[in-house]
């Protein structure tokens, strides 16, 4: 396969003009994710309000192109939505890096399925899906999690 | 110098990576094996194998002595006095936490210091963080210069009365720095301070002979060596072995057990716990005669030929950043690109053939000095050509490609 089809456009630019990446005013809850093997690492913010709807989410971290596109596409896609379907959009997600599944949420616009799209071709470098997948994980964890802290190798 | 040659005596080579001819330039991480080696396991597996140094059957005796020729080849390429110095590990990691362990466990108390440097692998740091945990010990960095290596003058201010070991690495596997070891061992020795020696990235390389570096302690490892996984040597200079402590306990390390009481045997029989990784060590063998075969010298003068060619090639490319600029430097390249992280790099090049190692190389110390979460770095081995450096250079313009910078 073509390695462009790894780092297509919409990665890049996310890589390089990262979307919400910056300590979101309000957070109440947060979480760390680390990757010790590479050495990605976010930090999530988010606002849950008393309806469990994500009102603001944002994330600080260093890392390579995938692990930062993806931090910030994932930001882009669940800010604003109740953490109920969030969590179908990861699952999904994780599902189409993972086991390459297509993407079934109705829900997403186009853009949102073409934005999230934009990474399954990780699916074919095993090596690199920790990236792509670590920001996904310290969401949850920082919804569910009582540990705060994702470790990729844990 | 033929690389072409040298190529074809590694199978590997043979293979196509993501379609292209491999540039393999990740030996500091670990080498690629030659026939002979491959063919040697397989060899002692298929004719010669048993438990060694236990049974009196016929096999038990060829497998012992195809064992034992192994830690003679040994002993003859690092210059030690005695075979009895060379003891096999099951990597160079555990060839220093053997030191660690029983030398710390006898001769460190709390209060006392461990001289090690910012340029080592974490394997030449955790296990002085254990002793320092167990016993109370302090440990004491020498600091790194801009250059990448560290000065003399900063591990002579740090001996004081309490420094109790000095552990460094013989070559840095990021910036390549060669050490001084032998300056080292002086400075110790004024004191009567033992030194220990990484010397994974020195072994396979460049010449080391016992005799002339004088340190107590010499680590290495085979796999690095264009031998086997899973065995790693450990050189102690016989003084040190004969009042250590065994380090693991269990079958074969014993001289008579009693219900109340066992004694030891004497080294290295005392330091080899269990059944050792017999079939890679025979195999390791052939290493040895490969290394010889080509003669330490040739590799040396080759590496640093391609080591210079690549130097020069790297630098051209304006956003490449090379870390550290060491006087003497072993055959390695650390770098990073303005802009790109070094596992983006790394996945670039691996789909034109070319593998490098992207990361930290389990080096935190250092990156963290340098203010980098990751480095990319190429290392050179004995097959590496200068066509394989042309090959490299240009996967790295397609990565400025990719991100445009």
């Amino acid at each position: 396969m073509d390695i462009k089809e790894l780092y297509q456009e919409i990665i890049l630019d996310h890589g390089k003009n990262p979307r919400n990446k910056n300590i979101c005013k309000d957070f109440n809850k947060d979480a760390k994710g680390h990757n010790p093997l590479c050495g990605d690492k976010v930090h999530i913010y988010l606002k849950l309000d008393n309806q469990k709807k994500l009102e603001n989410i944002s994330f600080e971290g260093e890392g390579c192109a995938i692990s930062m596109a993806s931090a910030s596409i994932m930001t882009e896609i669940i800010k604003g939505k109740q953490f109920n379907i969030a969590k179908k959009i990861q699952e999904d997600f994780l599902n189409m890096i993972k086991e390459g599944s297509k993407l079934n949420m109705n829900s997403l616009t186009d853009t949102e399925n073409m934005t999230m799209m934009s990474l399954s071709g990780v699916k074919r470098f095993p090596m690199r899906v920790k990236c792509a997948t670590l920001a996904w994980h310290t969401f949850i964890e920082a919804v569910e999690g009582n540990k705060k802290i994702v470790n990729t190798e844990n | 110098m033929d690389t072409k040659e040298i190529k074809l005596k590694f199978p590997i080579f043979k293979n196509k990576v993501n379609g292209k001819q491999l540039v393999y330039l990740d030996s500091a991480n670990s080498s690629q094996k030659p026939k002979t080696v491959i063919d040697r396991i397989s060899k002692f597996y298929s004719k010669e194998f048993s438990n060694v140094g236990r049974s009196v059957h016929s096999l038990a005796v060829t497998a012992t002595n195809r064992f034992e020729e192994t830690r003679d080849l040994m002993q003859r390429y690092v210059n030690a006095k005695s075979r009895e110095e060379i003891i096999f590990t099951k990597n160079a990691t555990e060839a220093i936490n053997l030191v660690a362990s029983t030398y710390g466990e006898k001769f460190i108390e709390s209060g006392d210091e461990i001289l090690i440097t910012e340029l080592e692998h974490h394997a030449n740091y955790v296990p002085w963080h254990f002793i320092r945990e167990k016993k109370g010990a302090i440990i004491k960095f020498a600091k790194c210069n801009d250059k990448g290596e560290v000065d003399i003058d900063e591990i002579k201010k740090l001996i004081t009365n309490k420094t109790k070991i000095i552990a460094v690495t013989h070559i840095s596997n990021v910036t390549g720095a060669i050490m001084p070891i032998k300056k080292i061992v002086d400075l110790a020795s004024q004191k009567k301070i033992p030194v220990l020696v990484d010397g994974c990235q020195g072994a396979p390389h460049v010449k080391v002979d016992m005799q002339e570096l004088g340190c107590d302690f010499y680590a290495i490892s085979c796999h690095k060596m264009y031998g086997p996984t899973g065995v790693g040597i450990l050189y102690a200079k016989k003084k040190w072995l004969d009042i250590l402590p065994p380090y693991q306990g269990g079958g074969g390390m014993i001289e008579e057990v009693k219900k109340d009481n066992i004694t030891f045997p004497g080294s290295p029989t005392k330091y080899e716990a269990g059944t050792l990784q017999t079939a890679e060590v025979v195999g390791f063998s052939e290493s040895i005669k490969f290394i010889e075969d080509v003669g330490i010298k040739n590799i040396m003068k080759h590496e640093k030929e391609i080591l210079e060619y690549g130097l020069e090639k790297i630098k051209k490319n304006n956003s490449v950043k090379v870390i550290g600029e060491p006087k003497n430097r072993g055959s390695i390249i650390s770098f990073t690109i303005k802009g790109i992280h070094p596992h983006d790099i790394a996945t670039i090049l691996d789909e034109d053939g070319v593998a490098i190692r992207a990361g930290h190389h389990c080096c935190q110390i250092l990156h963290d000095k340098m203010g980098l979460a990751a480095s990319a770095r190429v290392s050179l081995g004995i097959y590496n050509s200068k066509e394989d450096i042309d090959i490299l250079t240009n996967a790295i313009k397609k990565c400025n490609k990719i991100f445009n910078n």
